[in-house]
């Protein structure tokens, strides 16, 4: 452990540890938009600079180990005034042009407001970009807004794994792009989302939550697509889900989701879902099948699964064990999973078992 | 063309003035003619040598003395002594005590001639640069030899120390202490780079130094390996370097034939090999951590620092980078010494140092001369004087890591310690020497159109910020200036240097700063009278993309 003063503070951070979690764990905040604890520290922004005794100029504590006996100051007037420089540079080349993004206050804003930057103020005129620039159906880009912290090419590469943003040309060029400047699907974009939920500005965001408002109140569940059993936050306005967001503290999968558990979500309000088991009516009624198979009849569970069980038992009966197969879902849990298997094998008796995850 | 092989400096500061420094100047005019020497020896005034109880001083170079209190009898035997048999007065000179503080350090000099010191360049051009055994016959090779022979890694790093040589490829770090950081990291594998990437705009030592005496250069990468444990390094050379690359690879492939890289060189237990890296036209990855993440493969943008390469370099791993003029010192000083090394140039920066000449100067072209010599007489003896007569404005010293010297500053020793003290830096040696007819808003303009086009866009500060001091500058010369610009100018490049994340973007600053510092009322006229008072901006605006193929910037 080293030991280190923040603010007059003593603080104890294993070596390794950077300035800005160290100052974190000890409840200091140093204001950043370039790192997040979960990607590799960049040291970009420069928002996060904090002076250490012995150095003359500020330090980036993002990526500033902590060393013994380091003595840090997180905010001076001199550390107010380069980040409010940092800020205004920032800002002046973001361009908002004015639609409702439904993302409340964004990291970037937040920061402009603490330091009394006036966003309106500094702001371009006129676009660099268009707005709206990629096809992706759930990704929603408009690289005004974007300030080049990386955090979506970090996201791509180091939680998804799947390099799809990079950056492209230098200088006051510099921009980001997908693959070699093209379609983010195209450059091989699982839409998972993951560069949308590190974005702190709001130049991604998800398209279809884009007008729908900030949410009035925020239910944290269990993802219902798959056994890993993600955690997430679904944002809830009148009733009904207008986004989905990672939840920070999702003991699985941190602030990882696919692109089901983010954006497969339009099923819980749609008109065709089925809320209660259905069946033929001529099963119900025990008559033979008629020709297009006749009405479904909504029913209770007993009656749904009696029906099921006894024509899988008639089969099994009638035609032998190997006439029936079994086919598992991802959506099950292993256990789940398990006992589907024992009821192929023991209480149907086939091995014809398979699993979708396989095909 | 006009060459002096003198030069007579006379202080014509208000205190002189007042005790007759005029009637002195008079009385050199008239012996100089009288002597017929007026053609061979300069003669021209000094205003800013600081006080002093000495007043009115004379200062005479090239043996850089400095005589006073001059009184206008006294002239005649200066002239006849000095200029004509050439014996210093010594009872004239100024005693040490009353030296005038700007001068105090040419005591320093110790009289010795400035005259080219060949150290670096001792085989340039004498030696065929694709042949190894030239190079042998040249002392070659003994340097390393030495070392593994008689000598162990520690003696050398201890040598290198001793000598007090210092980095070159801009900032002066002292050589002997980086290597002896990279010797004790921690760590199984050590690297050795050398920084080749020469891309400050008018430097080209280290090409003339690779192109010509490429063996040398390899030697002194063995030797730094030998010294800090390395088995490995690299050389980075700039991708538009063709024939330095070219030279470089063959040295590498002689090298090794000769049994002085591979395993077991020269018989002892040492093993070194040598990589060739190219770059790819990056001008920020002459920066050393941006040139180890471009050897890595990855995009040339700095780290953040610390740590440092010397402990976390190149795959993580402890690190060397040294530049090539800063390595083409070591063999000479393993193979005479560090006290014979110390004889040349200042205490406080020994040795020689390799500039580039160019602008508005006679003769342009790569000198050696040793720390110390001053920008006077760089303009008046190795560039032969101003073109066509003209008064010498201001001289920029390379690029990002150099800084606008004024006329006034032209005799602060080029070494390491004083332009740092006078508040401008060396930088990587490039002496950009403009005429007065040289608008120094324009200059500024094209410096940070540089920058913005080269910085590589990581951090705040440096990717937007050179962008709106450009912005700024290029209105100042399209007429569209204002007044509070130059205090808004101030304070944004006081905040690129204190945030921007490498030497790129915390220099751009430099030029500006230097600008309202020296040059204040020239950027003001532009502003208050909108007229460029040397006729150079155009004062109207231009159409950018015109102006960027014009320069071929796109």
């Amino acid at each position: 452990m080293i030991s280190l003063k923040i603010n007059g503070i003593p603080v104890e951070a294993p070596e390794g540890t950077t300035v800005l979690r160290a100052a974190e764990q000890a409840g200091i905040e140093i204001p950043t938009l370039c790192d997040h604890r979960d990607l590799t520290p960049y040291g970009g922004c420069r928002l996060c600079v904090v002076d250490v005794k012995g150095w003359r100029f500020p330090m980036a504590s993002c990526t500033l180990p902590v060393a013994p006996d380091m003595e840090v100051t997180t905010e001076s007037p001199a550390l107010v005034e380069s980040r409010r420089t940092i800020l205004e540079l920032i800002l002046s080349n973001y361009y908002d042009a004015g639609y409702e993004d439904s993302l409340g206050e964004t990291q970037l804003m937040r920061w402009a407001k603490r330091y009394g930057v006036d966003p309106a103020k500094v702001m371009l005129k006129k676009p660099r970009f268009a707005v709206n620039s990629d096809p992706n159906p759930f990704i929603w880009v408009d690289m005004n807004k974007c300030i080049l912290c990386t955090r979506c090419i970090r996201a791509c590469a180091e939680i998804q794994g799947r390099f799809v943003w990079s950056l492209v040309e230098r200088g006051f060029d510099t921009r980001v792009v997908a693959g070699a400047d093209t379609d983010m699907l195209d450059a091989r974009c699982e839409s998972c989302g993951a560069c949308v939920a590190y974005c702190p500005t709001g130049a991604l965001n998800n398209k279809m939550s884009l007008s729908l408002g900030l949410p009035d109140k925020v239910v944290t569940t269990t993802c219902t697509y798959c056994g890993v059993g993600c955690q997430l936050d679904l944002n809830v306005k009148d009733g009904h889900v207008v986004r989905v967001t990672s939840n920070p503290n999702a003991p699985v999968n941190g602030m990882h989701l696919c692109v089901k558990g983010r954006y497969g979500y339009d099923f819980i309000h749609h008109a065709e879902r089925l809320t209660k088991p259905l069946v033929r009516q001529y099963l119900l009624e025990g008559t033979p099948r008629p020709k297009g198979r006749g009405e479904w009849v909504e029913v209770d569970w007993d009656t749904a699964l009696d029906i099921a069980a006894r024509k899988l038992a008639g089969t099994r009966d009638a035609y032998g064990a190997d006439s029936v197969g079994v086919l598992a879902s991802a959506k099950c849990l292993n256990e789940e999973n398990y006992l589907m298997n024992k009821f192929a094998r023991q209480v149907i008796g086939t091995n014809n078992i398979d699993h979708c995850a396989r095909l | 063309m006009k060459i002096t092989r003198s030069m007579v400096l006379v202080s014509s500061d208000p205190l002189s003035l007042q005790r007759g420094s005029l009637e002195i100047y008079r009385r050199f005019q008239e012996k100089l003619e009288s002597y017929q020497l007026a053609e061979e020896v300069a003669l021209s005034t000094i205003t800013d040598v600081g006080n002093t109880e000495a007043s009115p001083v004379v200062v005479i170079y090239p043996e850089a003395v400095i005589y006073g209190p001059v009184q206008p009898e006294n002239v005649d035997r200066l002239v006849s002594e000095h200029l004509y048999k050439g014996h210093i007065v010594e009872e004239m000179l100024v005693p040490k005590r009353h030296l005038p503080s700007r001068m105090a350090w040419l005591q320093s000099r110790k009289g010795s001639l400035p005259a080219q010191q060949r150290i670096l360049l001792a085989r340039v051009g004498k030696i065929d640069p694709e042949n190894i055994e030239d190079y042998i016959l040249h002392d070659g090779y003994q340097a390393l030899a030495k070392a593994l022979s008689k000598m162990t890694p520690q003696q050398v790093i201890e040598e290198i120390s001793k000598s007090g040589l210092q980095g070159r490829g801009g900032a002066g770090f002292p050589t002997g202490r980086k290597w002896s950081f990279v010797a004790s990291a921690p760590g199984n594998k050590r690297y050795v780079i050398c920084n080749a990437d020469e891309s400050e705009p008018g430097t080209f030592k280290d090409r003339v130094l690779l192109e010509s005496d490429p063996h040398a250069i390899l030697e002194a990468m063995i030797i730094a390996g030998y010294a800090i444990h390395a088995q490995e390094g690299y050389i980075y050379i700039r991708g538009e370097y063709e024939l330095s690359q070219k030279r470089f690879l063959k040295a590498i492939e002689q090298a090794h034939e000769y049994g002085f890289l591979g395993k077991n060189i020269l018989g002892s237990n040492f093993d070194f090999e040598v990589h060739l890296h190219s770059g790819a036209g990056a001008y920020v990855c002459g920066e050393e951590t941006a040139l180890i993440e471009s050897i890595e493969g990855k995009r040339g943008e700095p780290r953040s620092r610390p740590p440092y390469p010397t402990t976390h370099g190149l795959w993580g791993q402890p690190t060397l980078v040294n530049n090539v003029e800063t390595l083409a010192n070591v063999p000479p000083i393993l193979l005479h010494g560090a006290e014979w090394y110390r004889r040349f140039g200042t205490p406080s920066s020994p040795g020689t140092k390799v500039f580039t000449i160019l602008g508005n100067v006679n003769a342009t072209g790569v000198i050696e001369a040793p720390m110390g010599i001053t920008l006077r007489e760089v303009i008046n003896i190795y560039a032969q004087g101003m073109k066509n007569g003209a008064a010498f404005k201001l001289a920029q010293t390379g690029g990002s890591s150099g800084s606008l010297i004024p006329a006034s500053l032209q005799d602060t020793p080029l070494d390491f310690d004083s332009p740092r003290k006078a508040g401008v830096s060396l930088g990587s040696g490039a002496l950009l020497i403009c005429d007065d007819n040289t608008c120094v808003v324009d200059l500024v303009k094209v410096l940070l159109r540089f920058f913005r086009f080269e910085s590589c866009g990581k951090c705040t500060p440096c990717r937007i910020g050179t962008q709106r001091c450009y912005e700024t500058i290029r209105a100042i010369t399209e007429g569209g200036g204002q007044l509070s610009d130059l205090d808004g100018l101030l304070r944004l490049a006081e905040q690129m240097e204190r945030l921007s994340n490498c030497g790129l973007g915390q220099t751009a600053a430099v030029p500006i700063r230097d600008m309202l510092k020296h040059f204040r009322t020239e950027v003001e006229a532009h502003i208050r009278l909108g007229i460029c008072p040397t006729g150079i901006c155009r004062m109207v605006p231009e159409d950018e993309t015109a102006e960027l193929i014009e320069n071929q910037m796109v």
